[in-house]
């Protein structure tokens, strides 16, 4: 089992990035009224036929030669499970693919949402090449940033990677979730002290 | 006063570091985190995490951060490879963030290998 959400999140996309995807879109929405919190993560990568579609959720199936066990999918799509949740993949072959989850956010089993900044950026350090969008709405309101905005303001692909570009990426979205969060109410500086 | 973090922010950071890539060329050490699902479940992202965090406390430049997926060495995660150039790449194991500094210190900066971490190494 991984520990939380973002834990799943950047599993999934890892799965996405070696299936060739040139853009992964990460989206969580959380939704007090209904009591859900929503995992999506689409990719345009080289997609899976019906066979291989109906075989990942089935623990022993793998692309991988290492290791003959992919825990990934069957773990999140159980955790979802658990918690009275939906789960979902889509995927067409040579199109992409998108894996969906929710859970009730009351259920005591809900994974807590995690590092979500810490996983966006391990997604740019890691595959600065590729195009990441990530979206995340509490209710009605939105954050988002993603590759392209960034760019726009550093012009260099490759800054990316330095850890201070990095380090600044995660204190960026975290203050975006905080914000969205606590409503934009409370100093999101005051609140972080180390 | 509230204080918010913006792409303004990002824009200064890029204009004050001007070798934010000095060195990004040829000769650089990698370091390489992997991030399969079982290095994820182990903690590789904390510690790719504290990888940053040091590289950035120290100046360090010129040094290449990567992934990579699992190499099937899954009981010794979270693994950490460094590849200095010239150099064997080096297999670091059971790596935590508190071991980071002294990987980055030892190794990378002065060259010694901190060999009560290592699992392997290869040519």
């Amino acid at each position: 089992m991984l520990q939380d959400l973002s834990q799943y999140i950047l599993d999934i996309a890892e799965n996405s990035l070696k299936a060739e995807a040139s853009r992964v879109e990460i989206e969580v929405f959380e939704d007090t009224r209904e009591d859900f919190i929503t995992l999506r993560v689409s990719d345009n990568g080289t997609g899976m036929d019906d066979a291989q579609l109906s075989a990942i959720e089935n623990p022993f199936f793998t692309t991988r030669t290492e290791r003959r066990v992919g825990l990934g999918i069957p773990f999140l799509k159980q955790a979802s499970d658990t918690c009275g949740g939906r789960f979902e993949i889509r995927s067409a072959k040579g199109r992409g693919t998108v894996v969906e989850a929710s859970f009730k956010r009351d259920c005591i089993d809900c994974p807590p949402l995690g590092d979500i900044p810490a996983t966006i950026m391990t997604l740019m350090v890691g595959w600065p090449e590729r195009d990441f969008l990530f979206r995340y709405s509490f209710d009605t309101d939105l954050f988002e940033t993603g590759t392209e905005e960034l760019i726009q303001v550093l012009e260099d692909r490759e800054l990316l990677v330095s850890p201070e570009v990095a380090l600044w990426i995660s204190r960026y979205i975290e203050q975006g979730i905080y914000n969205l969060r606590t409503g934009g109410n409370e100093s999101f500086e005051e609140n972080n002290q180390p | 006063m509230k204080k918010i973090t913006s792409l303004e922010d990002l824009r200064k950071i890029k204009e004050q570091s001007k070798d934010l890539t000095a060195a990004r060329s040829g000769g650089k050490t990698r370091i390489i985190v992997g991030m399969g699902t079982c290095g994820i479940a182990a903690g590789a992202r904390e510690v790719m995490t504290a990888i940053l965090q040091e590289l950035e406390k120290r100046g360090l430049t010129d040094i290449a951060v990567e992934t990579t997926g699992c190499i099937g060495m899954c009981q010794k995660e979270p693994l950490v490879d460094v590849i200095r150039p010239g150099e064997p790449r080096t297999t670091y194991g059971e790596v935590g963030p508190g071991d980071v500094p002294r990987i980055i210190v030892e190794h990378i900066v002065n060259g010694n290998i901190v060999e009560d971490k290592v699992v392997g190494q290869t040519d």
